[in-house]
């Protein structure tokens, strides 16, 4: 009588369907098609659903939690305290301290040094205290621990976060950037592990809470703005890493013919670039017009180049694009595109008009440079630790993706190791290391003299370690001002080397 | 020692979730009940068990002893459920009855946590709806009637959708509650009931172009009023009932085709006519740019089940009172926040399994009323947790809809219970019919047959 189709042929009635085979055909329920497609649709939809879900709470589970809409911030912070943030080789930087009546004082033992880096959690959050807050709050101790602080009534601690950042580095940055605004950077080349991150001026966040209407009102000193990664500023010379590029790019077999007559600027239209200070550079080749920044050399290189071709090359170095950053930081910015004016051309060229650019970004250039043109994701999270040492998750070091050819990268070295030996960095020049870079000296007002001193560069060439960005507000030229800083820098990275080597052994 | 029972707890819960998903999938391909009673008797343990886990954790975390009082009536409601159902009626289907327990379950104690009054109030709903539901597998043998009032059900659905819309009360922005007698409920819940009878009674012998237009007008009359009321949610779900319940009875791929390029176009002229509709696609797009005020319900949800994660931050310690209506509309985000989105995977995965029971029954059921009756309570089931899973989650716009058996609301659990009561009543029948007919030449012919599929 009465049929059912599929697995479900066990239920089917024997002995009827003998009786009536004849009706047994007229009367066939035909809809088990229709009926399995609705199973697999609403299967699969789900399916799809699901799939979604376990990806956003992979992917956003932190930023959920950090989001200051999110009211479970303060949940975990009245279960846990604030873990400790450490340097590399575990000095404290920042850790919660307990009164007897377990009143919490968040305590920064270096004061001012890393203001920014570090940040600060009272007043907002910032720097590492901002981007950490989700473990710092979270706790992985023991349930041992757990259920005893829990009969005590005590909280429970937040895990550990262990940071890149070497103290003596860091010292050394900011002892030499001394009384100047400015920023420095410095790299592990390698990985993209940020060793040093100075901005001035500063401000010590042990005190932030007393100092904060100051801080905030006073709208001139920008103290909270942590310039190595949120400071825009002229390039100068050290854009004409990028100019070369471009330029060795669309001339791979020309460009050692390149020669230029320079007498110290170079006229287009009714206008003219001058070199710095007016200098007369004579007659200069590709690689001596780097070495010794010749601007109107550059400004010659410039308006030789297609700009559409400059447009999508800046766009690979990230200009006007987001950087991968996991702190806050500033999008640099340029006008190029295939219908500039020559002015505008020009200007850029040689680093000057509109292009803004953050000490961090020329950092992440020149160590993709240093690096055979594959840059590594900056990272200031090392790994994050349980209140035991045992590390809850650790951070390897990631590649963002090839800005360059290993040809251009080594051709870009051989003009920044030609600034030390015999242009504008000679005072890198003769010492235990080798190193490369390019200065610059960014005018940002029209009267002479005033500007920034820049100077970006890694050591050694023959295998690079270290990647150091230097900019010092209003001191001069980079040369004088930028290159001695990094000189010092450099050093303090290879007498810590070699002495962790001899520790070692 | 209360941090050893919440964390233990919470693990312990999540397993238990874990298993009970696995055994009722388990337990769909077989086919003989009788050998899958065993697995009955270990999932009614589980739910049970599990109950007792989550009220040890709310109890000790609390110190309220409200909270025993709670759980002694969710217990004895579960055993009611899982033991009298069966005791009368020899040949439900169990693995509905568990799974509907199990969802009525872990609703009764999110609910009890979320709310203490709320929770009485639901109390109260699921008893009444209990006792209502269990004559109805009786009153199906003995009404005749069902096939025969088609354009009844019609009527009196419209009459209600109307009368809440012109005297209606207005809930969360949409006109869709009314108040008799002191009860607030929500008729629309319930005509969801009269429309699939009546979509099953229009359709079963005749699908001619001509009566699935008939049906079609008044189909589309449901919808533009649920549409006027604003309680777009329900609008989405007899909608789409109405196409697959057409597109099953008509066999007819065209349909179903139409069905999507018409929904498609009334979805781009709702967007383009209605300004409520346009914030609801908005604040999906991009909650973020609007988090103080179109996005806040979403954002908040969203946070929600990211704090969670996998295992949850345990009952009562998270924060699910923040996010706005959250017994109601978001209440699988409560459930990933303090049980985890593993445990809210596996609800969603009863939910399927649920559904996939309910569509093997209309398989196997030969009268073609009872057959599209059965296809559309699952196909409207499973298409309201889509909704009100994904608008959580911002798979999918927002639709404010009740997850069935788990939200708050008198009117969606009752309704929910009906639904799967009628199921329970035709599934009863065929295996009783089942048994007649291997006894030979009975001669009988029960109402589950009675129909004839189609003129020939």
């Amino acid at each position: 009588m009465y049929r059912i189709r599929g697995r479900k042929e066990q239920y089917t009635v024997e002995k009827p369907e003998r009786n009536n085979s004849n009706k047994k055909k007229r009367i066939r329920v035909k809809n088990f098609s229709e009926i399995v497609l609705t199973m697999v649709m609403f299967t699969a939809l789900f399916l799809v659903m699901s799939a979604y879900l376990v990806h956003f709470v992979a992917t956003s589970e932190q930023d959920m939690i950090n989001n200051s809409y999110n009211s479970r911030q303060e949940i975990l912070l009245s279960r846990n305290y604030r873990g400790t943030i450490y340097s590399r080789d575990g000095e404290v930087l920042a850790q919660t301290v307990m009164d007897e009546d377990q009143n919490e004082t968040r305590v920064y033992p270096f004061s001012n040094l890393f203001a920014h880096v570090v940040g600060y959690s009272t007043q907002g959050r910032m720097g590492v205290e901002a981007q950490a807050n989700y473990y710092l709050i979270n706790t992985n101790t023991s349930i041992n621990n757990k259920v005893a602080n829990d009969m005590a009534g005590l909280k429970n601690p937040g895990d550990n976060v262990y940071t890149t950042l070497d103290v003596q580095i860091q010292q050394v940055a900011d002892e030499q950037l001394s009384i100047y605004k400015g920023a420095v950077v410095v790299t592990e080349v390698s990985t993209g592990k940020i060793l040093a991150m100075v901005s001035h001026p500063d401000f010590d966040p042990n005190k932030i809470a007393a100092m904060w209407d100051d801080l905030i009102t006073d709208s001139n000193s920008s103290v909270l703005l942590n310039r190595a990664t949120q400071g825009l500023y002229p390039p100068g010379s050290t854009f004409k890493i990028v100019t070369a590029l471009e330029y060795y790019r669309e001339n791979t077999d020309s460009w050692k013919k390149y020669g230029y007559q320079c007498n110290g600027a170079f006229r287009y239209g009714t206008s003219k670039i001058n070199c710095y200070h007016g200098t007369n550079h004579g007659y200069v080749d590709f690689e001596n017009s780097f070495a010794k920044s010749c601007n109107a050399s550059f400004a010659n290189i410039g308006m030789r180049l297609d700009r559409g071709e400059f447009q999508k090359t800046l766009e690979k170095l990230l200009f006007n694009k987001e950087l991968p950053l996991s702190m806050l930081y500033a999008q640099s910015n340029t006008v190029v595109s295939a219908d500039m004016d020559d002015e505008d051309m020009v200007q850029t060229a040689i680093g000057q008009g509109k292009t803004q650019i953050t000490p961090i970004h020329l950092n992440m250039i020149t160590c993709a440079v240093a690096n055979g043109g594959k840059l590594m994701k900056p990272y200031v999270i090392d790994r994050i630790e349980n209140d035991a040492g045992t590390i809850v998750k650790s951070f390897k070091p990631t590649t963002y993706g090839t800005l360059m050819s290993e040809e251009e990268a080594a051709m870009i070295t051989q003009l920044m190791s030609a600034v030390v030996e015999k242009g504008t960095a000679t005072k890198l020049k003769d010492q235990a290391y080798t190193a490369a870079g390019k200065t610059g000296s960014a005018e940002y007002n029209n009267v002479k003299g005033d500007s920034h001193a820049w100077f970006t560069g890694f050591a050694p060439v023959e295998d690079p370690e270290v990647c150091v960005t230097i900019i010092v507000e209003g001191a001069g030229s980079g040369g004088d001002y930028a290159v001695p800083i990094a000189r010092r820098i450099f050093d303090a990275y290879f007498r810590e080397k070699t002495n962790t080597q001899e520790v070692a052994q | 020692m209360k941090e050893y029972i919440v964390e233990l707890s919470k693990y312990f819960i999540c397993a238990l979730m874990v298993f009970y998903t696995l055994s009722c999938f388990y337990a769909l391909p077989h086919a003989a009940e009788n050998r899958k009673r065993p697995v009955y008797i270990v999932q009614n343990l589980i739910m049970l068990l599990m109950q007792v886990f989550c009220f040890a954790n709310l109890v000790v975390l609390s110190d309220e002893l409200q909270y025993f009082f709670l759980f002694g009536f969710v217990e004895i409601f579960l055993l009611i459920v899982v033991t009298l159902v069966p005791a009368i009626y020899e040949d439900c289907n169990r693995q509905l009855l568990n799974n509907m327990s199990m969802l009525l379950g872990i609703g009764l104690m999110m609910v009890s946590r979320l709310s203490y009054t709320k929770a009485i109030r639901q109390y109260v709903s699921v008893l009444i709806s209990l006792i209502i539901c269990l004559l109805l597998p009786y009153l199906f043998t003995k009404v005749r009637f069902l096939k025969k009032i088609t354009w009844l059900y019609a009527a009196i659905g419209i009459g209600c959708l109307s009368a809440v819309l012109i005297i209606g009360n207005v809930t969360h922005g949409a006109n869709i509650s009314m108040e008799i007698a002191g009860v607030t409920f929500q008729p629309s819940e319930f005509v969801k009931i009269l429309f699939l009878f009546f979509l099953a009674g229009a359709l079963w012998e005749d699908t001619s172009f001509l009566r699935v237009a008939i049906t079609a007008v008044l189909a589309g009359i449901h919808v533009i009023i649920l549409v006027l009321s604003t309680d777009l949610g329900s609008a989405l779900i007899f909608f789409v009932a109405y196409v697959l319940v057409v597109f099953v009875a008509t066999k007819n791929y065209l349909y179903l085709f139409a069905g999507a390029v018409g929904g498609s176009a009334a979805a781009v002229l709702a967007y383009k006519l209605f300004a409520h509709v346009r914030i609801r696609v908005l604040a999906w797009r991009d909650p973020w740019s609007y988090i103080d005020n179109q996005g806040y319900h979403i954002t908040q949800s969203l946070f929600a089940v990211g704090s969670g994660s996998w295992f949850g931050m345990g009952l009562l310690k998270g924060n699910p009172t923040v996010i706005p209506y959250v017994s109601a509309d978001f209440i699988f985000s409560s459930i990933c926040e303090e049980l985890g989105v593993i445990f809210g995977i596996c609800l969603i995965l009863i939910c399927i399994n649920c559904f996939l029971v309910i569509m093997l029954i209309s398989l196997r059921i030969y009268d073609r009323f009872y057959q599209l009756l059965v296809y559309g309570i699952g196909a409207m089931y499973i298409f309201q947790i889509f909704l009100t899973v994904g608008g959580g989650i911002k798979f999918i716009p927002l639709t404010g809809v009740t997850l069935p058996f788990i939200s708050y609301g008198g009117s969606s659990v009752m309704s929910t219970m009906i639904m799967f009561f009628v199921i329970q009543g035709i599934f009863m029948r065929l295996q009783q019919e089942k048994t007649k007919h291997n006894v030979p030449h009975s001669g009988q012919e029960g109402a589950v047959h009675s129909g004839k599929t189609g003129k020939k």
